[in-house]
Protein backbone atom coordinates (compact mmCIF):
# COMPACT_ATOMS: atom_id res chain seq x y z
CA UNK A 1 0.00 0.00 0.00
CA UNK A 2 1.34 3.40 -0.73
CA UNK A 3 0.37 6.56 0.75
CA UNK A 4 -0.64 9.32 -1.88
CA UNK A 5 -2.03 12.90 -1.17
CA UNK A 6 -3.70 14.01 -4.15
CA UNK A 7 -5.63 17.51 -4.22
CA UNK A 8 -5.08 17.39 -0.50
CA UNK A 9 -7.23 14.13 -0.08
CA UNK A 10 -5.22 10.66 1.48
CA UNK A 11 -5.36 7.61 -1.25
CA UNK A 12 -4.08 4.24 -0.01
CA UNK A 13 -2.81 2.70 -3.27
CA UNK A 14 -2.39 -0.98 -3.69
CA UNK A 15 -0.40 -0.85 -6.79
CA UNK A 16 2.88 -1.71 -8.49
CA UNK A 17 5.25 1.09 -6.66
CA UNK A 18 6.12 1.15 -10.45
CA UNK A 19 3.25 1.80 -11.85
CA UNK A 20 3.41 5.32 -13.58
CA UNK A 21 1.49 7.90 -11.50
CA UNK A 22 -1.23 8.69 -14.66
CA UNK A 23 -2.43 5.52 -14.35
CA UNK A 24 -2.91 5.44 -10.95
CA UNK A 25 -4.86 9.40 -11.12
CA UNK A 26 -7.12 8.38 -14.12
CA UNK A 27 -7.56 4.66 -13.36
CA UNK A 28 -7.24 4.02 -9.79
CA UNK A 29 -8.46 7.42 -8.32
CA UNK A 30 -10.42 8.64 -11.41
CA UNK A 31 -9.27 11.71 -12.19
CA UNK A 32 -9.56 11.94 -15.78
CA UNK A 33 -8.53 15.90 -16.32
CA UNK A 34 -4.68 14.88 -16.76
CA UNK A 35 -4.44 13.26 -20.04
CA UNK A 36 -2.25 10.37 -21.75
CA UNK A 37 -0.54 11.94 -24.85
CA UNK A 38 3.17 10.11 -25.55
CA UNK A 39 3.44 8.37 -22.73
CA UNK A 40 7.50 9.25 -22.67
CA UNK A 41 7.82 12.86 -21.45
CA UNK A 42 7.81 14.42 -25.00
CA UNK A 43 4.19 16.53 -25.29
CA UNK A 44 3.49 17.75 -21.69
CA UNK A 45 -0.29 16.53 -22.16
CA UNK A 46 0.22 15.05 -18.20
CA UNK A 47 1.98 17.58 -16.49
CA UNK A 48 0.34 17.60 -12.87
CA UNK A 49 2.05 19.67 -9.85
CA UNK A 50 4.50 17.11 -7.73
CA UNK A 51 5.78 19.26 -4.73
CA UNK A 52 4.92 22.51 -6.97
CA UNK A 53 6.41 21.13 -9.97
CA UNK A 54 5.36 20.68 -13.70
CA UNK A 55 5.98 16.60 -13.59
CA UNK A 56 5.44 14.77 -16.68
CA UNK A 57 3.57 12.40 -14.79
CA UNK A 58 3.62 9.38 -17.31
CA UNK A 59 7.04 8.50 -16.70
CA UNK A 60 6.36 9.65 -13.02
CA UNK A 61 6.79 6.42 -10.93
CA UNK A 62 3.64 5.98 -7.89
CA UNK A 63 6.65 5.54 -5.51
CA UNK A 64 8.07 9.10 -6.47
CA UNK A 65 4.54 10.28 -5.84
CA UNK A 66 4.60 8.53 -1.99
CA UNK A 67 3.31 11.03 0.76
CA UNK A 68 4.22 14.17 -1.43
CA UNK A 69 1.87 16.66 -2.37
CA UNK A 70 0.20 15.75 -5.94
CA UNK A 71 -2.34 18.41 -7.69
CA UNK A 72 -4.24 17.76 -10.58
CA UNK A 73 -6.10 19.97 -12.99
CA UNK A 74 -9.20 19.19 -10.92
CA UNK A 75 -7.36 20.40 -7.47
CA UNK A 76 -5.47 23.66 -9.03
CA UNK A 77 -8.31 25.86 -7.51
CA UNK A 78 -11.43 25.63 -5.51
CA UNK A 79 -13.87 26.56 -8.29
CA UNK A 80 -11.66 26.60 -11.59
CA UNK A 81 -10.89 30.05 -10.71
CA UNK A 82 -7.24 30.05 -10.76
CA UNK A 83 -6.25 32.84 -13.09
CA UNK A 84 -4.83 30.55 -15.79
CA UNK A 85 -8.18 29.20 -16.10
CA UNK A 86 -9.93 32.50 -16.08
CA UNK A 87 -7.72 33.77 -18.77
CA UNK A 88 -8.24 30.36 -20.60
CA UNK A 89 -11.93 30.49 -20.64
CA UNK A 90 -11.40 34.49 -21.40
CA UNK A 91 -9.50 33.92 -24.77
CA UNK A 92 -11.01 30.76 -25.68
CA UNK A 93 -7.76 29.24 -25.91
CA UNK A 94 -9.01 25.85 -26.85
CA UNK A 95 -9.28 23.90 -29.72
CA UNK A 96 -9.39 20.14 -29.48
CA UNK A 97 -8.41 20.91 -25.52
CA UNK A 98 -6.79 17.72 -25.29
CA UNK A 99 -3.40 18.99 -24.28
CA UNK A 100 -4.77 22.13 -22.10
CA UNK A 101 -4.44 20.69 -18.69
CA UNK A 102 -1.22 20.15 -19.60
CA UNK A 103 -0.61 23.49 -20.64
CA UNK A 104 -2.60 25.51 -17.41
CA UNK A 105 -0.50 23.09 -15.04
CA UNK A 106 3.04 24.24 -16.67
CA UNK A 107 1.41 27.78 -16.70
CA UNK A 108 0.65 27.82 -13.18
CA UNK A 109 4.56 27.08 -12.05
CA UNK A 110 5.50 29.70 -14.40
CA UNK A 111 3.45 32.29 -13.02
CA UNK A 112 3.94 31.70 -9.71
CA UNK A 113 7.86 31.84 -10.25
CA UNK A 114 7.55 34.63 -12.53
CA UNK A 115 4.52 36.81 -11.81
CA UNK A 116 4.89 39.05 -15.06
CA UNK A 117 6.43 36.70 -17.27
CA UNK A 118 7.76 37.99 -20.98
CA UNK A 119 7.65 36.23 -24.01
CA UNK A 120 10.91 34.70 -23.66
CA UNK A 121 9.90 33.09 -20.51
CA UNK A 122 6.65 32.12 -21.58
CA UNK A 123 8.89 30.54 -24.65
CA UNK A 124 10.78 29.01 -21.95
CA UNK A 125 8.35 27.58 -19.92
CA UNK A 126 6.02 26.29 -22.22
CA UNK A 127 8.38 24.78 -24.62
CA UNK A 128 7.60 21.37 -23.48
CA UNK A 129 3.58 21.22 -24.09
CA UNK A 130 2.56 20.36 -27.71
CA UNK A 131 -0.43 21.68 -28.95
CA UNK A 132 -1.30 19.65 -32.24
CA UNK A 133 -3.90 22.45 -32.70
CA UNK A 134 -1.03 24.96 -33.01
CA UNK A 135 -2.81 27.80 -30.45
CA UNK A 136 0.21 28.85 -28.92
CA UNK A 137 -0.73 32.45 -29.77
CA UNK A 138 -3.47 32.02 -28.12
CA UNK A 139 -1.51 30.61 -24.90
CA UNK A 140 0.79 33.32 -24.77
CA UNK A 141 -1.87 35.58 -24.85
CA UNK A 142 -4.04 33.72 -22.00
CA UNK A 143 -0.97 33.74 -19.94
CA UNK A 144 -0.29 37.34 -20.24
CA UNK A 145 -4.22 37.87 -19.24
CA UNK A 146 -3.38 35.48 -16.13
CA UNK A 147 -0.58 37.42 -14.91
CA UNK A 148 -2.58 40.89 -15.26
CA UNK A 149 -5.48 38.84 -13.19
CA UNK A 150 -3.17 37.43 -10.44
CA UNK A 151 -1.98 41.20 -10.36
CA UNK A 152 -5.23 42.46 -9.61
CA UNK A 153 -6.10 39.61 -7.39
CA UNK A 154 -3.18 40.43 -5.21
CA UNK A 155 -1.59 37.25 -5.32
CA UNK A 156 -0.05 34.16 -6.65
CA UNK A 157 -1.37 31.03 -6.40
CA UNK B 1 24.67 -8.04 64.68
CA UNK B 2 22.52 -5.91 62.34
CA UNK B 3 25.45 -3.36 61.47
CA UNK B 4 27.70 -6.18 60.39
CA UNK B 5 27.92 -5.96 56.64
CA UNK B 6 28.13 -9.30 55.06
CA UNK B 7 29.91 -10.74 51.83
CA UNK B 8 27.37 -10.90 49.71
CA UNK B 9 25.91 -7.96 50.67
CA UNK B 10 29.09 -6.16 49.84
CA UNK B 11 29.02 -7.24 46.30
CA UNK B 12 26.35 -4.65 45.28
CA UNK B 13 25.10 -6.37 42.11
CA UNK B 14 22.96 -3.26 40.57
CA UNK B 15 27.01 -0.52 40.81
CA UNK B 16 28.90 -4.00 39.85
CA UNK B 17 26.72 -4.39 36.46
CA UNK B 18 26.14 -0.47 36.31
CA UNK B 19 29.80 -0.01 35.82
CA UNK B 20 30.33 -3.30 33.84
CA UNK B 21 27.71 -2.27 31.21
CA UNK B 22 29.44 0.87 30.98
CA UNK B 23 33.08 -0.35 30.31
CA UNK B 24 30.97 -3.11 27.05
CA UNK B 25 29.47 0.39 26.21
CA UNK B 26 32.60 1.88 25.88
CA UNK B 27 34.54 -1.00 23.93
CA UNK B 28 32.06 -1.34 21.89
CA UNK B 29 31.65 2.26 20.91
CA UNK B 30 35.12 2.34 20.25
CA UNK B 31 35.15 -1.18 17.93
CA UNK B 32 32.90 0.40 16.16
CA UNK B 33 34.40 3.74 15.37
CA UNK B 34 37.76 1.80 14.39
CA UNK B 35 35.64 -0.08 12.19
CA UNK B 36 33.73 2.67 11.23
CA UNK B 37 37.44 4.44 10.24
CA UNK B 38 38.29 1.35 8.13
CA UNK B 39 35.39 1.21 6.45
CA UNK B 40 35.69 4.81 5.30
CA UNK B 41 39.27 4.24 4.24
CA UNK B 42 38.07 1.60 1.86
CA UNK B 43 35.68 3.93 0.40
CA UNK B 44 37.86 7.17 -0.28
CA UNK B 45 40.28 6.80 -2.78
CA UNK B 46 43.83 6.71 -2.05
CA UNK B 47 45.81 10.52 -1.64
CA UNK B 48 47.10 10.91 -4.99
CA UNK B 49 50.82 10.40 -5.24
CA UNK B 50 52.35 12.77 -7.97
CA UNK B 51 54.89 11.31 -9.88
CA UNK B 52 55.72 13.29 -13.19
CA UNK B 53 55.58 11.95 -16.27
CA UNK B 54 54.72 14.18 -19.11
CA UNK B 55 54.53 11.60 -21.54
CA UNK B 56 52.20 9.02 -19.43
CA UNK B 57 50.41 12.01 -18.36
CA UNK B 58 49.19 13.11 -21.95
CA UNK B 59 48.74 9.52 -23.38
CA UNK B 60 46.33 8.90 -20.39
CA UNK B 61 44.42 12.18 -21.38
CA UNK B 62 43.97 11.12 -24.72
CA UNK B 63 41.85 8.37 -23.33
CA UNK B 64 40.26 10.24 -21.15
CA UNK B 65 39.15 13.44 -24.05
CA UNK B 66 37.54 10.44 -25.66
CA UNK B 67 35.71 9.87 -23.10
CA UNK B 68 34.81 13.33 -21.85
CA UNK B 69 33.71 14.19 -25.66
CA UNK B 70 31.64 10.87 -26.17
CA UNK B 71 27.66 12.27 -26.16
CA UNK B 72 27.62 10.96 -22.59
CA UNK B 73 29.34 13.06 -20.71
CA UNK B 74 29.61 16.16 -23.38
CA UNK B 75 25.70 16.11 -23.85
CA UNK B 76 25.43 18.01 -20.34
CA UNK B 77 28.41 19.76 -21.21
CA UNK B 78 27.43 22.17 -23.88
CA UNK B 79 28.69 25.16 -24.94
CA UNK B 80 25.12 26.96 -24.71
CA UNK B 81 23.05 27.24 -22.36
CA UNK B 82 20.55 24.17 -23.95
CA UNK B 83 21.70 20.23 -23.13
CA UNK B 84 22.41 18.05 -25.75
CA UNK B 85 20.54 15.04 -26.79
CA UNK B 86 21.28 11.94 -28.48
CA UNK B 87 24.42 9.69 -29.93
CA UNK B 88 24.70 12.83 -32.59
CA UNK B 89 24.58 15.56 -30.13
CA UNK B 90 22.05 17.21 -31.06
CA UNK B 91 20.01 20.02 -29.23
CA UNK B 92 17.57 18.87 -26.19
CA UNK B 93 13.97 18.93 -27.84
CA UNK B 94 11.74 21.35 -26.25
CA UNK B 95 15.39 23.47 -25.48
CA UNK B 96 15.01 23.44 -21.90
CA UNK B 97 17.56 25.87 -20.55
CA UNK B 98 20.02 25.41 -17.85
CA UNK B 99 19.16 28.02 -14.99
CA UNK B 100 21.19 29.37 -12.13
CA UNK B 101 21.41 26.15 -10.38
CA UNK B 102 21.80 23.95 -13.60
CA UNK B 103 18.53 22.00 -13.29
CA UNK B 104 16.21 23.88 -15.64
CA UNK B 105 13.65 27.03 -15.28
CA UNK B 106 10.29 27.47 -14.21
CA UNK B 107 7.97 24.32 -15.56
CA UNK B 108 10.80 23.01 -17.23
CA UNK B 109 13.22 21.58 -14.71
CA UNK B 110 15.02 18.75 -15.29
CA UNK B 111 13.68 16.83 -12.96
CA UNK B 112 10.38 16.96 -14.49
CA UNK B 113 11.14 14.27 -17.16
CA UNK B 114 13.94 12.96 -15.70
CA UNK B 115 13.20 11.06 -13.10
CA UNK B 116 15.63 9.32 -10.12
CA UNK B 117 16.02 6.42 -12.70
CA UNK B 118 16.05 5.39 -16.39
CA UNK B 119 12.65 5.59 -17.80
CA UNK B 120 12.02 1.91 -19.07
CA UNK B 121 11.80 1.66 -22.97
CA UNK B 122 13.91 2.92 -26.15
CA UNK B 123 15.01 6.53 -26.04
CA UNK B 124 13.14 7.74 -22.74
CA UNK B 125 14.31 9.93 -20.32
CA UNK B 126 17.33 8.57 -18.39
CA UNK B 127 17.36 9.11 -14.68
CA UNK B 128 19.48 10.14 -12.22
CA UNK B 129 18.63 11.55 -8.57
CA UNK B 130 20.49 14.38 -9.27
CA UNK B 131 20.26 14.96 -12.93
CA UNK B 132 21.59 18.37 -13.97
CA UNK B 133 23.87 20.57 -15.56
CA UNK B 134 26.99 22.61 -14.48
CA UNK B 135 25.46 25.90 -12.71
CA UNK B 136 25.42 28.88 -14.95
CA UNK B 137 28.43 30.48 -13.32
CA UNK B 138 30.90 27.42 -13.51
CA UNK B 139 29.42 26.19 -17.05
CA UNK B 140 32.26 23.58 -17.90
CA UNK B 141 31.90 23.49 -21.03
CA UNK B 142 33.30 20.42 -22.99
CA UNK B 143 31.66 20.82 -25.96
CA UNK B 144 33.85 22.14 -28.44
CA UNK B 145 37.04 22.31 -26.24
CA UNK B 146 40.58 20.78 -27.96
CA UNK B 147 42.39 18.37 -25.78
CA UNK B 148 44.72 21.28 -24.30
CA UNK B 149 42.00 23.75 -23.53
CA UNK B 150 39.76 20.54 -21.72
CA UNK B 151 42.97 19.41 -19.79
CA UNK B 152 43.56 22.81 -18.52
CA UNK B 153 40.34 23.56 -17.55
CA UNK B 154 39.67 20.09 -15.81
CA UNK B 155 42.56 21.31 -13.12
CA UNK B 156 41.69 24.93 -12.65
CA UNK B 157 39.79 25.49 -9.20
CA UNK B 158 38.49 28.68 -10.69
CA UNK B 159 36.69 26.17 -13.88
CA UNK B 160 36.11 23.02 -12.43
CA UNK B 161 34.09 23.89 -9.76
CA UNK B 162 36.39 24.46 -7.68
CA UNK B 163 37.74 20.63 -6.94
CA UNK B 164 41.31 20.28 -6.05
CA UNK B 165 43.47 17.41 -6.65
CA UNK B 166 41.60 14.80 -4.89
CA UNK B 167 38.43 15.93 -5.47
CA UNK B 168 39.12 15.42 -9.00
CA UNK B 169 40.28 11.92 -7.97
CA UNK B 170 37.00 11.12 -6.46
CA UNK B 171 35.01 12.94 -9.16
CA UNK B 172 35.51 9.86 -11.35
CA UNK B 173 33.25 8.08 -9.25
CA UNK B 174 30.75 10.77 -9.02
CA UNK B 175 27.06 9.17 -9.16
CA UNK B 176 26.21 11.59 -12.05
CA UNK B 177 29.56 10.39 -14.10
CA UNK B 178 29.05 7.01 -13.89
CA UNK B 179 25.45 7.37 -15.02
CA UNK B 180 27.08 7.85 -18.34
CA UNK B 181 27.80 4.00 -18.67
CA UNK B 182 23.87 3.51 -17.84
CA UNK B 183 22.39 5.58 -20.20
CA UNK B 184 18.79 3.95 -20.73
CA UNK B 185 18.32 2.12 -24.32
CA UNK B 186 18.75 3.58 -27.13
CA UNK B 187 21.91 5.37 -25.97
CA UNK B 188 25.79 4.11 -26.77
CA UNK B 189 28.09 3.97 -23.85
CA UNK B 190 31.62 6.18 -23.54
CA UNK B 191 34.21 4.71 -25.42
CA UNK B 192 35.78 2.21 -22.59
CA UNK B 193 34.68 0.55 -19.38
CA UNK B 194 33.91 3.23 -16.58
CA UNK B 195 37.12 1.08 -15.01
CA UNK B 196 39.22 1.69 -18.01
CA UNK B 197 38.21 5.70 -17.89
CA UNK B 198 39.05 5.59 -13.95
CA UNK B 199 42.35 4.23 -14.74
CA UNK B 200 43.36 6.91 -17.15
CA UNK B 201 41.89 9.36 -14.91
CA UNK B 202 44.34 9.04 -12.22
CA UNK B 203 46.92 7.92 -14.55
CA UNK B 204 46.45 11.30 -15.84
CA UNK B 205 46.29 13.46 -12.99
CA UNK B 206 48.75 10.81 -10.77
CA UNK B 207 51.29 12.35 -13.57
CA UNK B 208 51.17 15.81 -13.53
CA UNK B 209 48.14 16.43 -15.46
CA UNK B 210 49.95 17.21 -18.19
CA UNK B 211 47.91 19.08 -21.45
CA UNK B 212 48.69 17.90 -24.34
CA UNK B 213 50.14 20.24 -27.55
CA UNK B 214 47.24 21.00 -28.79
Amino acid sequence: MINLNVNHKKYRIDADPDMPLLWVIRDIIGLTGTKYGCGVAQCGACVIHLNGEAVRSCVTKLSRGAGQEIITIEGLSANNNHPAQVAWNEESVPQCGYCHSGQIMSAAVLLREKPNPTDQDIDDAMAGNICRCGTYLRIRKAIHLAAELQKKEGGTT
Amino acid sequence: MNNLVKPWQRFMPSRTVLIMGLLLYFVGLMAFAMNHKTELKKELPPHVVIRKDSVASVKAFTAVYKVLMSPRCMNCHPQGDIPLQGDDSHLHTMFPKRGLEGKGVLAMKCANCHQPTNTPGLNTPPGNPNWHLPPADMKMVFQGKTPRQLAKQLVDPQLNGHKDMQKLVEHADDGLVKAGWNPGEGRSLPPMSHAEFKKAWITWLSTGAYAPKK
